[in-house]
């Protein structure tokens, strides 16, 4: 029997600020090969040939991000349900493929006030003159560990490690207070009932 | 916070870091070989200048790779970094 799919964010979907969403269960693959072109042939998508930045393209497995992880190491990100077509997909290719997709959760935060917010807890400089659209950094967001994706002008995606998404959620509602981005139910300590 | 210049990343806070030691302690090439205090001079033993020291340093919140730096110990300055392999570069003291 199968168990239930329960977000790690699943308590919080009510309780985040208005400009943050989490998009759960995303296919991610950990890819480390150093041949990139074969794998960027089969995505669909080429793989990032830059530091700290990321590609986005579609192919056979439908919408696909590359993001830069490391000189030889990369982060194929997917809709839910692919890790294994994909895995199997890469497996032609010299390198290794791990499905690392139960790791991380992502979180989606847009808006005008998104680098204040971050801001908050982030020390990567995020104007758009020094993170364009394109750029991806792993670094530390309230001393945890995060990938962060810019995706949009305004629009930034989070991912972060599932046992540390409901304390980041915790934080990014208490930085979001100032700018009105909070509904009218009061963050009192953690959510129950959903673990 | 003192940014640490990573080699792929760029500067970053020295809170991402973490700290590696001396660098260019090469392994023994026979270690079977090495008397007692050789072996206990290659474990223990590191060079503890005052100017710039060339260390070991890892990435370990960003892209989670070693590289390495001279680092001056008398102003916490790091004067250069450059990539595992790669020789260490001249630098005034």
């Amino acid at each position: 029997m199968t168990a239930e799919l329960v977000s790690p964010l699943a308590a919080w979907t009510s309780r985040l600020p208005s400009t943050v969403s989490e998009r759960p269960f995303l296919s991610q693959l950990t890819v480390r090969s150093s041949d990139t072109a074969a794998m960027g042939s089969v995505l669909g998508v080429a793989f990032p040939s830059r530091p700290c930045t990321f590609t986005e393209g579609s192919g056979r497995f439908g919408d696909v991000s590359v993001l830069w992880l490391g000189p030889d190491e990369y982060l194929v990100v997917a809709e839910p349900g692919l890790q294994v077509p994909i895995e199997e997909g890469l497996r032609a290719c010299k390198g290794s493929v791990v499905d690392t997709s139960a790791q991380r959760t992502t979180l989606v935060l847009e808006g005008p006030h998104v680098r204040d917010v971050l801001a908050h807890g982030c020390s990567v400089d995020l104007h758009p003159a020094a993170a364009p659209v394109g750029t991806c950094v792993q670094t530390l967001l309230a001393r945890t560990g995060i990938i962060l994706q810019v995706t949009g002008a305004d629009t930034f995606t989070l991912l972060v490690r599932s046992s540390f998404a409901e304390y980041l959620a915790a934080w990014l509602c208490d930085a979001s207070v100032e700018y009105g981005l909070l509904g009218e139910t009061p963050v009192t300590g953690r959510p129950q009932g959903h673990r | 916070m003192q940014l640490i210049p990573c080699p792929w990343c760029g500067p970053r806070e020295e809170a991402e870091f973490h700290y590696g030691g001396q660098a260019h302690v090469a392994y023994p090439s026979d270690p079977s070989a090495l008397s007692d205090e050789e072996w206990a001079q290659y474990v223990f033993f590191r060079d503890n200048p005052s100017g710039p020291f060339a260390e070991r340093w890892s990435h370990s919140a960003g892209c989670r790779r070693w590289f390495n730096a001279v680092r001056d110990t008398r102003t916490h300055d790091l004067l250069a970094v450059y990539r595992v392999g790669e020789p260490m570069p001249e630098v005034a003291s």
